[in-house]
Protein backbone atom coordinates (compact mmCIF):
# COMPACT_ATOMS: atom_id res chain seq x y z
CA UNK A 1 0.00 0.00 0.00
CA UNK A 2 1.27 3.47 -0.90
CA UNK A 3 2.45 5.95 1.72
CA UNK A 4 -0.29 8.45 0.89
CA UNK A 5 -3.08 5.92 1.41
CA UNK A 6 -1.48 4.70 4.61
CA UNK A 7 -1.18 8.26 5.91
CA UNK A 8 -4.84 9.02 5.16
CA UNK A 9 -6.18 5.78 6.68
CA UNK A 10 -4.06 5.76 9.85
CA UNK A 11 -4.41 9.53 10.24
CA UNK A 12 -8.16 9.31 9.68
CA UNK A 13 -8.79 6.54 12.22
CA UNK A 14 -6.52 8.30 14.74
CA UNK A 15 -8.39 11.58 14.20
CA UNK A 16 -11.73 9.75 14.64
CA UNK A 17 -10.51 8.30 17.95
CA UNK A 18 -9.32 11.77 19.01
CA UNK A 19 -12.63 13.40 17.99
CA UNK A 20 -14.65 10.77 19.85
CA UNK A 21 -12.48 11.12 22.97
CA UNK A 22 -13.01 14.87 22.86
CA UNK A 23 -16.78 14.37 22.42
CA UNK A 24 -16.90 11.95 25.33
CA UNK A 25 -14.97 14.32 27.59
CA UNK A 26 -17.24 17.15 26.52
CA UNK A 27 -20.47 15.18 27.09
CA UNK A 28 -19.41 14.06 30.57
CA UNK A 29 -17.68 17.15 31.94
CA UNK A 30 -18.83 20.23 30.03
CA UNK A 31 -22.03 19.96 27.97
CA UNK A 32 -24.67 19.80 30.71
CA UNK A 33 -23.01 22.62 32.62
CA UNK A 34 -22.78 24.73 29.44
CA UNK A 35 -26.47 24.21 28.60
CA UNK A 36 -27.49 25.05 32.17
CA UNK A 37 -25.42 28.22 32.04
CA UNK A 38 -26.90 29.30 28.69
CA UNK A 39 -30.48 28.71 29.83
CA UNK A 40 -30.06 30.25 33.28
CA UNK A 41 -28.33 33.43 32.06
CA UNK A 42 -30.94 34.06 29.34
CA UNK A 43 -33.82 33.47 31.77
CA UNK A 44 -32.16 35.75 34.32
CA UNK A 45 -31.77 38.57 31.78
CA UNK A 46 -35.49 38.49 30.94
CA UNK A 47 -36.40 38.20 34.63
CA UNK A 48 -34.21 41.27 35.26
CA UNK A 49 -36.08 43.04 32.47
CA UNK A 50 -39.33 42.20 34.27
CA UNK A 51 -37.82 43.67 37.47
CA UNK A 52 -36.70 46.74 35.47
CA UNK A 53 -33.04 46.11 36.44
CA UNK A 54 -31.02 47.01 33.33
CA UNK A 55 -27.62 46.38 34.92
CA UNK A 56 -28.40 42.76 35.86
CA UNK A 57 -30.10 42.31 32.50
CA UNK A 58 -26.98 43.34 30.58
CA UNK A 59 -24.64 41.28 32.74
CA UNK A 60 -26.82 38.19 32.29
CA UNK A 61 -27.10 38.69 28.52
CA UNK A 62 -23.34 39.06 28.29
CA UNK A 63 -22.93 35.79 30.21
CA UNK A 64 -25.38 34.18 27.77
CA UNK A 65 -23.38 35.46 24.78
CA UNK A 66 -20.11 34.11 26.18
CA UNK A 67 -21.57 30.72 27.08
CA UNK A 68 -23.35 30.33 23.72
CA UNK A 69 -20.23 31.36 21.79
CA UNK A 70 -18.15 28.70 23.55
CA UNK A 71 -20.85 26.01 23.36
CA UNK A 72 -21.39 26.42 19.60
CA UNK A 73 -17.69 26.11 18.90
CA UNK A 74 -17.11 23.13 21.17
CA UNK A 75 -19.94 21.22 19.48
CA UNK A 76 -18.67 22.24 16.02
CA UNK A 77 -15.17 21.02 16.84
CA UNK A 78 -16.42 17.55 17.82
CA UNK A 79 -18.52 17.22 14.66
CA UNK A 80 -15.87 18.55 12.30
CA UNK A 81 -13.02 16.41 13.67
CA UNK A 82 -15.04 13.22 13.25
CA UNK A 83 -16.55 14.25 9.91
CA UNK A 84 -13.14 15.11 8.50
CA UNK A 85 -11.70 11.89 9.93
CA UNK A 86 -14.28 9.88 7.97
CA UNK A 87 -13.42 11.85 4.85
CA UNK A 88 -9.70 11.04 5.34
CA UNK A 89 -10.45 7.33 5.72
CA UNK A 90 -12.78 7.14 2.73
CA UNK A 91 -10.34 9.05 0.53
CA UNK A 92 -7.49 6.85 1.77
CA UNK A 93 -9.41 3.76 0.69
CA UNK A 94 -10.09 5.19 -2.77
CA UNK A 95 -6.86 7.14 -3.25
CA UNK A 96 -5.60 4.74 -5.91
CA UNK A 97 -8.26 6.30 -8.18
CA UNK A 98 -6.40 9.63 -8.05
CA UNK A 99 -4.17 9.88 -11.10
CA UNK A 100 -1.08 11.76 -9.88
CA UNK A 101 2.48 10.76 -9.01
CA UNK A 102 2.89 9.20 -5.56
CA UNK A 103 4.97 12.22 -4.49
CA UNK A 104 2.14 14.63 -5.31
CA UNK A 105 -0.44 12.32 -3.76
CA UNK A 106 1.62 12.27 -0.56
CA UNK A 107 1.62 16.07 -0.66
CA UNK A 108 -2.19 16.08 -1.07
CA UNK A 109 -2.62 13.57 1.75
CA UNK A 110 -0.39 15.61 4.08
CA UNK A 111 -2.30 18.80 3.26
CA UNK A 112 -5.62 17.09 3.87
CA UNK A 113 -4.51 15.61 7.19
CA UNK A 114 -3.02 18.92 8.32
CA UNK A 115 -6.18 20.81 7.35
CA UNK A 116 -8.42 18.24 9.07
CA UNK A 117 -6.44 18.65 12.31
CA UNK A 118 -5.94 22.43 12.41
CA UNK A 119 -9.31 23.63 11.08
CA UNK A 120 -11.28 22.44 14.15
CA UNK A 121 -8.30 23.31 16.36
CA UNK A 122 -8.54 26.93 15.19
CA UNK A 123 -12.26 26.91 16.00
CA UNK A 124 -11.51 25.47 19.45
CA UNK A 125 -8.84 28.12 20.11
CA UNK A 126 -11.47 30.80 19.47
CA UNK A 127 -12.99 29.83 22.81
CA UNK A 128 -9.83 30.95 24.61
CA UNK A 129 -8.86 33.94 22.48
CA UNK A 130 -10.94 36.38 20.45
CA UNK A 131 -7.85 37.61 18.57
CA UNK A 132 -7.17 37.07 14.86
CA UNK A 133 -4.79 34.09 15.26
CA UNK A 134 -7.35 31.34 16.02
CA UNK A 135 -9.56 32.57 13.19
CA UNK A 136 -6.56 32.61 10.83
CA UNK A 137 -5.71 29.02 11.84
CA UNK A 138 -9.29 27.90 11.19
CA UNK A 139 -9.38 29.64 7.80
CA UNK A 140 -5.99 28.16 6.82
CA UNK A 141 -7.17 24.69 7.87
CA UNK A 142 -10.39 24.88 5.88
CA UNK A 143 -8.46 26.24 2.87
CA UNK A 144 -6.09 23.24 3.09
CA UNK A 145 -9.01 20.82 3.19
CA UNK A 146 -10.88 22.40 0.27
CA UNK A 147 -7.77 22.82 -1.91
CA UNK A 148 -6.53 19.26 -1.38
CA UNK A 149 -10.01 17.81 -1.90
CA UNK A 150 -10.30 19.80 -5.13
CA UNK A 151 -6.87 18.43 -6.14
CA UNK A 152 -8.01 14.88 -5.41
CA UNK A 153 -11.21 15.40 -7.42
CA UNK A 154 -9.16 16.66 -10.37
CA UNK A 155 -6.98 13.54 -10.07
CA UNK A 156 -10.06 11.32 -10.21
CA UNK A 157 -11.48 13.20 -13.22
CA UNK A 158 -8.15 13.01 -15.12
CA UNK A 159 -8.02 9.26 -14.54
CA UNK A 160 -11.64 8.79 -15.59
CA UNK A 161 -11.21 10.84 -18.79
CA UNK A 162 -7.94 9.08 -19.71
CA UNK A 163 -9.67 5.70 -19.23
CA UNK A 164 -12.58 6.87 -21.35
CA UNK A 165 -10.30 8.04 -24.17
CA UNK A 166 -8.26 4.81 -23.98
CA UNK A 167 -11.45 2.75 -24.07
CA UNK B 1 -7.03 -18.24 -6.75
CA UNK B 2 -9.97 -20.58 -7.01
CA UNK B 3 -13.32 -18.94 -7.78
CA UNK B 4 -16.65 -20.18 -6.59
CA UNK B 5 -19.59 -19.55 -8.87
CA UNK B 6 -22.24 -18.18 -6.63
CA UNK B 7 -25.17 -17.79 -8.93
CA UNK B 8 -26.18 -18.41 -12.53
CA UNK B 9 -24.59 -16.57 -15.40
CA UNK B 10 -27.42 -14.06 -15.45
CA UNK B 11 -25.71 -12.42 -12.49
CA UNK B 12 -22.11 -12.01 -13.64
CA UNK B 13 -21.10 -9.76 -10.75
CA UNK B 14 -21.54 -12.53 -8.23
CA UNK B 15 -18.23 -14.26 -8.54
CA UNK B 16 -16.56 -14.70 -5.21
CA UNK B 17 -13.00 -15.77 -4.44
CA UNK B 18 -12.16 -18.07 -1.54
CA UNK B 19 -10.60 -15.19 0.39
CA UNK B 20 -13.80 -13.26 -0.10
CA UNK B 21 -15.85 -16.17 1.17
CA UNK B 22 -13.66 -16.12 4.26
CA UNK B 23 -13.67 -12.35 4.80
CA UNK B 24 -17.42 -12.09 4.22
CA UNK B 25 -18.49 -15.34 5.91
CA UNK B 26 -21.62 -15.41 8.11
CA UNK B 27 -21.19 -13.25 11.22
CA UNK B 28 -17.71 -12.19 10.11
CA UNK B 29 -16.58 -8.75 11.24
CA UNK B 30 -17.00 -7.27 7.76
CA UNK B 31 -20.50 -8.63 7.31
CA UNK B 32 -21.56 -7.52 10.80
CA UNK B 33 -20.21 -4.02 10.29
CA UNK B 34 -21.58 -3.68 6.77
CA UNK B 35 -25.13 -4.85 7.49
CA UNK B 36 -25.16 -3.28 10.95
CA UNK B 37 -23.77 -0.02 9.54
CA UNK B 38 -26.37 0.28 6.78
CA UNK B 39 -29.04 -0.68 9.33
CA UNK B 40 -27.87 2.16 11.59
CA UNK B 41 -27.85 4.66 8.72
CA UNK B 42 -31.32 3.61 7.57
CA UNK B 43 -32.72 3.76 11.11
CA UNK B 44 -31.13 7.17 11.66
CA UNK B 45 -32.50 8.50 8.36
CA UNK B 46 -36.03 7.17 8.94
CA UNK B 47 -35.93 8.57 12.46
CA UNK B 48 -34.74 11.91 11.03
CA UNK B 49 -37.52 12.01 8.45
CA UNK B 50 -40.20 11.18 11.05
CA UNK B 51 -38.70 13.80 13.37
CA UNK B 52 -38.62 16.42 10.57
CA UNK B 53 -42.24 15.80 9.58
CA UNK B 54 -43.92 15.33 12.96
CA UNK B 55 -41.75 17.09 15.55
CA UNK B 56 -39.27 19.65 14.24
CA UNK B 57 -41.59 22.42 13.05
CA UNK B 58 -44.07 21.94 15.89
CA UNK B 59 -41.21 22.07 18.37
CA UNK B 60 -39.78 25.24 16.81
CA UNK B 61 -43.25 26.83 17.03
CA UNK B 62 -43.48 25.92 20.74
CA UNK B 63 -40.03 27.37 21.45
CA UNK B 64 -41.01 30.58 19.64
CA UNK B 65 -44.36 30.79 21.44
CA UNK B 66 -42.79 30.32 24.88
CA UNK B 67 -40.03 32.83 24.14
CA UNK B 68 -42.70 35.32 23.03
CA UNK B 69 -44.70 34.62 26.18
CA UNK B 70 -41.56 35.19 28.28
CA UNK B 71 -40.93 38.50 26.53
CA UNK B 72 -44.55 39.58 27.01
CA UNK B 73 -44.36 38.59 30.68
CA UNK B 74 -41.20 40.70 31.06
CA UNK B 75 -43.07 43.55 29.39
CA UNK B 76 -45.75 43.51 32.11
CA UNK B 77 -43.19 42.93 34.87
CA UNK B 78 -44.21 39.34 35.73
CA UNK B 79 -40.94 37.68 36.80
CA UNK B 80 -42.50 34.33 37.71
CA UNK B 81 -44.17 33.97 34.30
CA UNK B 82 -40.82 34.79 32.64
CA UNK B 83 -39.04 32.00 34.50
CA UNK B 84 -41.90 29.54 33.90
CA UNK B 85 -41.84 30.22 30.17
CA UNK B 86 -38.07 29.87 30.00
CA UNK B 87 -38.38 26.54 31.78
CA UNK B 88 -40.67 25.46 28.94
CA UNK B 89 -38.22 26.80 26.33
CA UNK B 90 -35.46 24.74 27.97
CA UNK B 91 -37.60 21.60 27.92
CA UNK B 92 -38.53 22.03 24.26
CA UNK B 93 -34.93 22.75 23.28
CA UNK B 94 -33.74 19.68 25.18
CA UNK B 95 -36.37 17.58 23.41
CA UNK B 96 -35.25 18.91 20.02
CA UNK B 97 -31.52 18.69 20.80
CA UNK B 98 -31.64 15.08 21.96
CA UNK B 99 -33.65 14.04 18.86
CA UNK B 100 -31.15 15.75 16.55
CA UNK B 101 -28.25 14.12 18.41
CA UNK B 102 -29.93 10.70 18.12
CA UNK B 103 -30.34 11.16 14.35
CA UNK B 104 -26.77 12.43 13.82
CA UNK B 105 -25.00 9.86 16.01
CA UNK B 106 -26.90 6.92 14.53
CA UNK B 107 -25.96 7.94 10.99
CA UNK B 108 -22.36 8.83 11.82
CA UNK B 109 -21.78 5.55 13.64
CA UNK B 110 -23.27 3.80 10.60
CA UNK B 111 -20.75 5.57 8.38
CA UNK B 112 -17.90 4.64 10.68
CA UNK B 113 -19.10 1.02 10.68
CA UNK B 114 -19.03 0.98 6.85
CA UNK B 115 -15.50 2.40 6.83
CA UNK B 116 -14.30 -0.14 9.37
CA UNK B 117 -15.98 -2.89 7.30
CA UNK B 118 -13.91 -1.88 4.27
CA UNK B 119 -10.73 -1.74 6.37
CA UNK B 120 -11.19 -5.20 7.97
CA UNK B 121 -8.75 -7.09 5.70
CA UNK B 122 -6.01 -4.68 6.87
CA UNK B 123 -6.72 -5.13 10.58
CA UNK B 124 -4.04 -7.57 11.79
CA UNK B 125 -6.06 -9.57 14.33
CA UNK B 126 -7.62 -13.02 14.27
CA UNK B 127 -11.10 -13.33 12.77
CA UNK B 128 -12.52 -14.17 16.18
CA UNK B 129 -11.09 -11.05 17.78
CA UNK B 130 -12.21 -8.86 14.88
CA UNK B 131 -15.71 -10.28 15.29
CA UNK B 132 -15.67 -9.30 18.97
CA UNK B 133 -14.54 -5.79 18.08
CA UNK B 134 -17.40 -5.52 15.59
CA UNK B 135 -19.96 -6.61 18.22
CA UNK B 136 -18.57 -4.12 20.75
CA UNK B 137 -18.73 -1.36 18.14
CA UNK B 138 -22.32 -2.16 17.17
CA UNK B 139 -23.45 -2.45 20.80
CA UNK B 140 -22.02 0.98 21.56
CA UNK B 141 -23.32 2.45 18.30
CA UNK B 142 -26.90 1.48 19.26
CA UNK B 143 -26.59 2.23 22.98
CA UNK B 144 -25.42 5.84 22.54
CA UNK B 145 -28.30 7.11 20.36
CA UNK B 146 -30.92 5.20 22.36
CA UNK B 147 -29.47 6.66 25.57
CA UNK B 148 -29.44 10.16 24.07
CA UNK B 149 -33.06 9.74 22.91
CA UNK B 150 -34.12 8.77 26.44
CA UNK B 151 -32.41 11.74 28.15
CA UNK B 152 -35.47 13.95 27.70
CA UNK B 153 -37.82 11.32 29.16
CA UNK B 154 -35.68 9.86 31.96
CA UNK B 155 -34.21 13.17 33.16
CA UNK B 156 -32.45 12.95 36.52
CA UNK B 157 -34.72 10.23 37.98
CA UNK B 158 -32.80 8.06 40.52
CA UNK B 159 -29.53 9.54 39.28
CA UNK B 160 -26.60 9.60 41.69
CA UNK B 161 -25.25 12.74 39.95
CA UNK B 162 -26.46 16.35 40.01
CA UNK B 163 -26.53 17.15 36.30
CA UNK B 164 -26.24 13.78 34.50
CA UNK B 165 -29.06 11.22 34.47
CA UNK B 166 -29.01 7.46 33.85
CA UNK B 167 -29.82 7.89 30.15
CA UNK B 168 -26.78 10.15 29.75
CA UNK B 169 -24.63 7.65 31.61
CA UNK B 170 -25.82 4.87 29.28
CA UNK B 171 -25.13 7.07 26.25
CA UNK B 172 -21.63 7.90 27.50
CA UNK B 173 -20.95 4.20 28.09
CA UNK B 174 -22.04 3.53 24.49
CA UNK B 175 -19.57 6.17 23.37
CA UNK B 176 -16.80 4.46 25.36
CA UNK B 177 -17.59 1.12 23.65
CA UNK B 178 -17.39 2.70 20.18
CA UNK B 179 -14.17 4.44 21.15
CA UNK B 180 -12.59 1.20 22.39
CA UNK B 181 -13.59 -0.68 19.22
CA UNK B 182 -12.25 2.06 16.93
CA UNK B 183 -9.02 2.26 18.93
CA UNK B 184 -8.63 -1.52 18.61
CA UNK B 185 -9.04 -1.22 14.83
CA UNK B 186 -6.42 1.54 14.78
CA UNK B 187 -3.98 -0.73 16.64
CA UNK B 188 -4.76 -3.58 14.24
CA UNK B 189 -4.15 -1.34 11.24
CA UNK B 190 -0.92 -0.06 12.75
CA UNK B 191 0.29 -3.63 13.31
CA UNK B 192 -0.55 -4.53 9.72
CA UNK B 193 1.30 -1.56 8.26
CA UNK B 194 4.32 -2.09 10.53
CA UNK B 195 4.72 -5.66 9.31
CA UNK B 196 4.73 -4.42 5.70
CA UNK B 197 2.76 -7.48 4.73
CA UNK B 198 1.20 -7.64 1.29
CA UNK B 199 -2.31 -6.22 1.15
CA UNK B 200 -4.90 -8.96 0.74
CA UNK B 201 -6.76 -9.04 -2.57
CA UNK B 202 -10.06 -7.25 -2.14
CA UNK B 203 -12.63 -6.99 -4.91
CA UNK B 204 -14.26 -4.02 -3.17
CA UNK B 205 -11.22 -1.86 -3.85
CA UNK B 206 -10.61 -2.85 -7.47
CA UNK B 207 -14.18 -2.56 -8.73
CA UNK B 208 -14.60 0.11 -11.43
CA UNK B 209 -18.21 -0.55 -12.45
CA UNK B 210 -20.38 2.24 -13.91
CA UNK B 211 -22.54 2.52 -10.79
CA UNK B 212 -19.44 2.53 -8.56
CA UNK B 213 -17.83 5.33 -10.57
CA UNK B 214 -21.11 7.29 -10.60
CA UNK B 215 -21.36 7.11 -6.82
CA UNK B 216 -17.66 7.87 -6.24
CA UNK B 217 -17.57 10.93 -8.52
CA UNK B 218 -21.00 12.15 -7.37
CA UNK B 219 -19.98 11.70 -3.74
CA UNK B 220 -16.81 13.75 -4.13
CA UNK B 221 -18.81 16.49 -5.90
CA UNK B 222 -21.36 16.55 -3.05
CA UNK B 223 -18.64 16.74 -0.39
CA UNK B 224 -16.97 19.60 -2.27
CA UNK B 225 -20.28 21.46 -2.65
CA UNK B 226 -20.91 21.04 1.06
CA UNK B 227 -17.43 22.36 1.93
CA UNK B 228 -17.76 25.35 -0.37
CA UNK B 229 -21.19 26.18 1.03
CA UNK B 230 -19.85 25.83 4.60
CA UNK B 231 -16.89 28.09 3.83
CA UNK B 232 -19.17 30.68 2.23
CA UNK B 233 -21.56 30.57 5.20
CA UNK B 234 -18.69 30.90 7.70
CA UNK B 235 -17.21 33.85 5.78
CA UNK B 236 -20.43 35.70 4.95
CA UNK B 237 -23.04 34.92 7.60
CA UNK B 238 -21.81 33.02 10.66
CA UNK B 239 -20.39 35.93 12.68
CA UNK B 240 -23.18 38.23 11.47
CA UNK B 241 -25.78 35.72 12.68
CA UNK B 242 -24.05 35.38 16.06
CA UNK B 243 -24.03 39.15 16.52
CA UNK B 244 -27.70 39.36 15.47
CA UNK B 245 -28.65 36.61 17.92
CA UNK B 246 -27.27 38.63 20.80
CA UNK B 247 -28.53 42.01 19.60
CA UNK B 248 -32.11 40.75 19.04
CA UNK B 249 -32.24 39.20 22.52
CA UNK B 250 -30.87 42.45 23.93
CA UNK B 251 -33.55 44.40 22.03
CA UNK B 252 -36.21 42.05 23.40
CA UNK B 253 -35.17 42.39 27.02
CA UNK B 254 -34.38 46.12 26.82
CA UNK B 255 -37.69 46.72 25.02
CA UNK B 256 -39.49 44.75 27.73
CA UNK B 257 -37.75 46.72 30.49
CA UNK B 258 -38.75 49.99 28.79
CA UNK B 259 -42.32 48.82 28.17
CA UNK B 260 -41.91 49.14 24.38
CA UNK B 261 -44.19 46.43 23.01
CA UNK B 262 -43.47 47.16 19.33
CA UNK B 263 -39.71 46.77 19.83
CA UNK B 264 -40.27 43.43 21.59
CA UNK B 265 -42.61 42.13 18.90
CA UNK B 266 -40.29 43.17 16.05
CA UNK B 267 -37.30 41.59 17.77
CA UNK B 268 -39.27 38.37 18.35
CA UNK B 269 -40.24 38.18 14.70
CA UNK B 270 -36.67 38.83 13.51
CA UNK B 271 -35.32 36.29 16.01
CA UNK B 272 -37.55 33.57 14.56
CA UNK B 273 -36.33 34.38 11.04
CA UNK B 274 -32.71 34.34 12.21
CA UNK B 275 -33.05 30.93 13.87
CA UNK B 276 -34.59 29.59 10.65
CA UNK B 277 -31.77 31.00 8.51
CA UNK B 278 -29.11 29.50 10.80
CA UNK B 279 -30.82 26.11 10.89
CA UNK B 280 -31.25 25.73 7.12
CA UNK B 281 -27.67 26.75 6.36
CA UNK B 282 -26.17 24.35 8.87
CA UNK B 283 -28.50 21.52 7.79
CA UNK B 284 -27.73 22.04 4.08
CA UNK B 285 -23.97 22.05 4.77
CA UNK B 286 -24.08 18.93 6.95
CA UNK B 287 -26.41 16.92 4.71
CA UNK B 288 -24.48 17.64 1.53
CA UNK B 289 -21.22 16.38 3.06
CA UNK B 290 -22.80 13.39 4.81
CA UNK B 291 -24.65 12.23 1.70
CA UNK B 292 -21.45 12.70 -0.30
CA UNK B 293 -19.58 10.46 2.13
CA UNK B 294 -22.39 7.91 1.97
CA UNK B 295 -22.26 7.85 -1.84
CA UNK B 296 -18.47 7.31 -1.82
CA UNK B 297 -18.79 4.50 0.72
CA UNK B 298 -21.59 2.80 -1.18
CA UNK B 299 -19.44 3.03 -4.33
CA UNK B 300 -17.00 0.59 -2.71
CA UNK B 301 -19.75 -1.86 -1.77
CA UNK B 302 -21.35 -2.10 -5.23
CA UNK B 303 -19.74 -5.53 -5.95
CA UNK B 304 -21.75 -6.87 -2.99
CA UNK B 305 -25.08 -5.49 -4.28
CA UNK B 306 -26.78 -8.43 -5.92
CA UNK B 307 -29.15 -6.63 -8.29
CA UNK B 308 -29.26 -6.35 -12.09
CA UNK B 309 -26.72 -3.87 -13.44
CA UNK B 310 -29.42 -1.58 -14.82
CA UNK B 311 -31.10 -1.45 -11.41
CA UNK B 312 -27.82 -0.80 -9.65
CA UNK B 313 -27.30 2.23 -11.91
CA UNK B 314 -30.86 3.42 -11.30
CA UNK B 315 -30.55 3.18 -7.52
CA UNK B 316 -27.17 4.95 -7.65
CA UNK B 317 -28.88 7.73 -9.64
CA UNK B 318 -31.76 7.93 -7.16
CA UNK B 319 -29.32 8.14 -4.24
CA UNK B 320 -27.35 10.96 -5.90
CA UNK B 321 -30.47 12.86 -6.99
CA UNK B 322 -31.96 12.68 -3.49
CA UNK B 323 -28.60 13.64 -1.95
CA UNK B 324 -28.38 16.77 -4.10
CA UNK B 325 -32.07 17.73 -3.88
CA UNK B 326 -32.31 17.53 -0.09
CA UNK B 327 -29.76 20.25 0.79
CA UNK B 328 -30.96 22.45 -2.10
CA UNK B 329 -34.60 22.18 -0.95
CA UNK B 330 -33.57 22.83 2.66
CA UNK B 331 -31.89 26.08 1.53
CA UNK B 332 -35.05 27.05 -0.37
CA UNK B 333 -37.20 26.58 2.75
CA UNK B 334 -36.57 30.18 3.85
CA UNK B 335 -38.10 31.45 0.60
CA UNK B 336 -40.71 28.84 -0.28
CA UNK B 337 -41.63 27.52 3.17
CA UNK B 338 -43.43 24.22 3.52
CA UNK B 339 -43.40 23.42 -0.22
CA UNK B 340 -39.61 23.28 -0.19
CA UNK B 341 -39.73 21.49 3.17
CA UNK B 342 -41.99 18.82 1.69
CA UNK B 343 -39.68 18.40 -1.28
CA UNK B 344 -36.73 18.07 1.09
CA UNK B 345 -38.55 15.32 2.99
CA UNK B 346 -39.28 13.57 -0.32
CA UNK B 347 -35.60 13.83 -1.29
CA UNK B 348 -34.73 12.25 2.06
CA UNK B 349 -37.10 9.40 1.23
CA UNK B 350 -35.36 8.92 -2.14
CA UNK B 351 -32.05 8.44 -0.33
CA UNK B 352 -33.68 6.04 2.14
CA UNK B 353 -35.26 3.94 -0.62
CA UNK B 354 -32.04 3.79 -2.64
CA UNK B 355 -30.07 2.73 0.42
CA UNK B 356 -32.73 0.19 1.36
CA UNK B 357 -32.56 -1.28 -2.16
CA UNK B 358 -28.77 -1.58 -1.91
CA UNK B 359 -29.08 -3.15 1.55
CA UNK B 360 -31.53 -5.74 0.19
CA UNK B 361 -29.10 -6.39 -2.67
CA UNK B 362 -26.30 -7.00 -0.18
CA UNK B 363 -28.55 -9.30 1.88
CA UNK B 364 -29.29 -11.30 -1.30
CA UNK B 365 -25.58 -11.51 -1.94
CA UNK B 366 -24.87 -12.86 1.55
CA UNK B 367 -27.55 -15.53 1.05
CA UNK B 368 -26.07 -16.57 -2.30
CA UNK B 369 -22.56 -16.57 -0.84
CA UNK B 370 -23.59 -18.76 2.10
CA UNK B 371 -25.48 -21.09 -0.21
CA UNK B 372 -22.41 -21.42 -2.45
CA UNK B 373 -20.06 -22.12 0.45
CA UNK B 374 -22.40 -24.89 1.72
CA UNK B 375 -22.61 -26.40 -1.78
CA UNK B 376 -18.85 -26.15 -2.22
CA UNK B 377 -18.25 -27.87 1.13
CA UNK B 378 -20.68 -30.70 0.37
CA UNK B 379 -19.08 -31.26 -3.07
CA UNK B 380 -15.63 -31.54 -1.50
CA UNK B 381 -16.94 -34.03 1.08
CA UNK B 382 -16.35 -31.73 4.06
CA UNK B 383 -18.83 -31.90 6.93
CA UNK B 384 -21.34 -29.06 6.73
Amino acid sequence: MSGSRRLLIIGGVALAVWGMSYGLWYAVFAEHQALDSIGASLAESFAAAADRSPAIMETSLDRYRQAKYIYDRQVDVHGHWIGLAMLLIVLGIGFDRVSFSERFKLFLALGLLLGAVIFPLGVLLQTTSHGPLPRAIAIAGSAFVIATLLGSAVGVVIRASSRASAG
Amino acid sequence: MKSVSVSPASKPNLLATESELASFSPLSARRLLLLGGIGLILSGMIFGDIFAVFTLHQNAAQVGANLAAAAQAALVGDRHAVLANFKNVGAFLENRGTKVDTHVHMIDFGYLALLLAILQPWVAFTDKFKKRIAWVFLAGAWLLPIGVYLIHYVGLAYSPLKTIGWASIAADFGGVLVLIATLACLIGLWMHFRRESVSPADRLLTDRSTEGRMLFAGGIALVLLGFLHGAYYAAADLYKHEAQDYSLLAQMSAGAAAGARIVVNNALSDYGQLQGAKAVNIAAHAHSIEFGLLAIMMAFFQPYVSLRKSWKCRWAGVLLLGSLSLPVCILLEMRYGLVAGGLADFAGLMVIFALLAMWIGILRYTGELDDASVTSASESGLPQ
